[in-house]
């Protein structure tokens, strides 16, 4: 298989693995399977599947509450996300954090972070320990367009840029901070801009083209981990359902939503990738039966798992005394 | 075993000196932490012996140099971030509350938090309201962070080292008119347990419950009690969380009276804390109500008379005493 068409099936089937999980995440919120907030990435997969193939296995990674996109992608299995939002004890997280609160420590996913512009810091500090320990690895820091109003991402992109630090900072600008949307929250709307303004790199790109993604994050990556300090790219994107599943969708109108369905990522990328040659119908019918099975197996494993006996409720508070 | 003569700020910076040099992973980050020296110089020193890798100045940007702390652990590091007074760290509250105690069990265990905070706390120096706050009791609130409040040279010099050996977030409050302290201390002195309380003195009348700085104004009216023939126990919580309750109720079974002192305000504090678990340990023990003395529920006034009026002093802290001493039930 050509590294081309490989490369291809392995970007749709990433984002139709996004989507199609997160359908069912919906089917089972409404049948009370899963539970508290959930929010949903569906329109904005090809940031996660673009920019993720860009990292490396020992670089770090840091999301939002809209992180199932993210952690599918870096590998963290379907089952154990699944079983997470079941609140099951094999859930990657044992249960105790939820759809906001996905971790894998082992593939360096450091969550999941409920509070906007929370994670900044920490991948601010995990790139700390990057550069003072010598390893060359990169830090991405995915947020979203409201979190630019947040002190954090000005005292974050300072610090970063003053101390060099390898951070990627990856804006996911989908026109709303829950409902108020970005010329309301934001003075400069050019977020790249500002980003530049602290003498860092900073890109927009395509959020809707996974092809512009990858593009774009593989060059920024690139001069990050030259050494010259944190990047940051602006991805205009846009999420297809609402902010959570409590959110009404007032705020904006259908037609808005319906205009922008017209580039929807995963479409557009196979639409694209047709025309070219390197996807057919049957690859298509294929990605679709593999990540079906994926999901199945992972609703399956959820249903299946068991709930943490409640004496272990204060477990993991403090580390214990004999693992220390 | 030899001594030497030393002050509380020197316990702190040989505490961290001894960090720097032990462990390769530890850092100190914060405000004017380097060439400044730190802000009650603290840190004097440290730039020129461990360069600026290792002592490193931040911008005024507290809720993020504490979230790289965080950050920091999480990426092998064992990071010491100085936040130049607790007035300043509500600055990064959301870092410390949100991320620092909750990670660990958000994750279901996978991730560990080995950072300390240090800051200064406490009032006393005329500095008014926004500067003259005692906050630890809220942060001994949280589940997820440990709480120390070094109130002797010992603490002072080796509470730091054994709070970096922990895996879990670390807070240590140095009580700011605490640093001038001058004293003896062990020449060898070094860490020390951080899950203890402490009897400084023994008596049988009376348990004074304290911490931090309002440890020495315990000692002194004890000294006040004994020339009156009560015989006070004076207990430093140095932890205020874990709380040591065996200690207090110990005291408590001792001597059936108790007054609890703490800088913190009255209303929700960590007295209030420290009453309900004698209560609820050792009601039957009490032979009078157990008494506190809190600082006054006011922002801490500028005027020396008024800030005098709004913490806890010697005179109240012995008065309380006597009533609880003369009052049975």
């Amino acid at each position: 298989m050509s590294e081309s068409r490989e490369r291809t099936l392995q970007r749709l089937r990433n984002m139709v693995a996004i989507r199609r999980f997160e359908e069912k995440c919906a089917e089972l919120y409404e049948a009370a399977k899963i539970h508290g907030f959930l929010h949903l990435y569906i329109g904005e997969e090809a940031v996660a599947v673009g920019a993720m193939e860009c990292l490396r296995p020992q670089d770090a990674i840091v999301a939002t509450y809209r992180e199932h996109g993210h952690a599918l992608v870096r590998g963290v299995p379907a089952s154990s996300i699944m079983a997470e939002m079941f609140g099951k004890v094999e859930g990657c997280s044992r249960g105790r954090g939820g759809s906001m609160h996905i971790f894998d420590a082992s593939r360096r996913f450091f969550g999941g972070n409920a509070i906007v512009g929370g994670g900044l810091p920490l991948a601010v500090g995990l790139a700390l320990a990057d550069k003072l320990q010598q390893r060359h690895q990169v830090t991405a820091c995915f947020f979203g367009d409201g979190a630019m109003a947040e002190g954090e991402f000005h005292e974050c992109a300072n610090l970063a840029a003053l101390w060099k630090l390898p951070v990627l900072f990856l804006c996911e600008n989908n026109l709303y901070a829950m409902g108020t949307a970005l010329e309301r929250h934001q003075a400069q709307p050019d977020l790249s801009a500002r980003a530049r303004s602290y003498g860092m790199t900073g890109e927009r790109a395509d959020g809707m083209d996974v092809e512009a993604v990858a593009e774009s994050t593989a060059r920024v990556a690139a001069q990050v981990r030259e050494g010259n300090g944190p990047g940051f790219i602006e991805f205009l994107t846009y999420r297809f359902r609402a902010h959570s599943m409590y959110d009404p969708d007032l705020y904006r109108s259908k037609a808005e939503v319906e205009q922008w369905k017209q580039r929807d990522p995963i479409a557009l990328f196979q639409a694209r990738a047709r025309e070219r040659g390197t996807l057919s119908e049957a690859d298509v019918t294929a990605i679709e039966a593999s990540v079906q099975q994926e999901i199945e197996a992972a609703v399956a494993f959820a249903e299946a798992g068991t709930w943490e006996p409640v004496e272990q409720l204060l477990a993991d508070v403090y580390t214990p005394p004999e693992t220390r | 075993m030899s001594t030497v003569r030393t002050t509380y700020r020197e316990c702190v910076r040989e505490a961290l000196r001894e960090a720097l040099r032990r462990d390769q992973r530890v850092f100190l980050m914060g405000e004017d932490v380097g060439r400044y020296g730190g802000s009650y110089a603290v840190s004097k020193g440290l730039l020129e012996e461990f360069g600026s890798e290792r002592i490193r100045d931040t911008p005024l940007s507290e809720s993020t140099f504490v979230g790289a702390g965080i950050g920091a652990a999480m990426g092998g590091m064992r990071p010491i971030v100085e936040i130049m007074t607790v007035n300043f760290s509500l600055l990064a509250l959301d870092q410390i509350v949100n991320n620092a105690a909750t990670l660990r069990h958000m994750s279901g265990g996978q991730i560990s938090i080995p950072l300390v905070i240090r800051m200064a706390t406490g009032a006393g120096r005329q500095l008014a309201a926004q500067h003259s706050h005692s906050l630890e009791g809220w942060y001994a609130h949280i589940p997820g962070i440990k709480v120390l409040a070094p109130a002797t040279l010992e603490d002072a010099r080796g509470m730091l080292w054994s709070a970096l050996q922990d895996p879990d977030p670390v807070l240590i409050f140095e009580h700011a008119s605490l640093y001038n302290l001058a004293g003896e201390i062990d020449s060898g002195a070094g860490a020390v347990p951080i899950d203890k309380a402490a009897v400084r003195r023994a008596g049988t009348d009376v348990s004074l419950v304290t911490y931090g700085g309002t440890l020495y104004k315990c000692l002194e009216a004890a000294g006040e009690l004994a020339k009156a023939g009560v015989q006070a126990e004076v207990v430093d919580l140095r932890s205020l969380r874990p709380l040591d309750t065996d200690t207090v109720l110990a005291s408590v079974r001792k001597t059936h009276r108790a007054v609890v002192v703490d800088e913190g305000w009255r209303s929700g504090s960590l007295s209030a804390e420290v009453m309900a678990r004698i209560m609820e340990a050792a009601f039957y023990e009490l032979d009078a109500p157990v008494e506190r003395v809190c600082s006054a529920e006011v922002p801490i006034p500028y005027a020396a008379h008024l800030e005098r009026a709004a913490t806890p002093q010697v005179p109240a802290i012995v008065a309380a005493a006597q009533r609880v001493v003369s009052s049975h039930v």
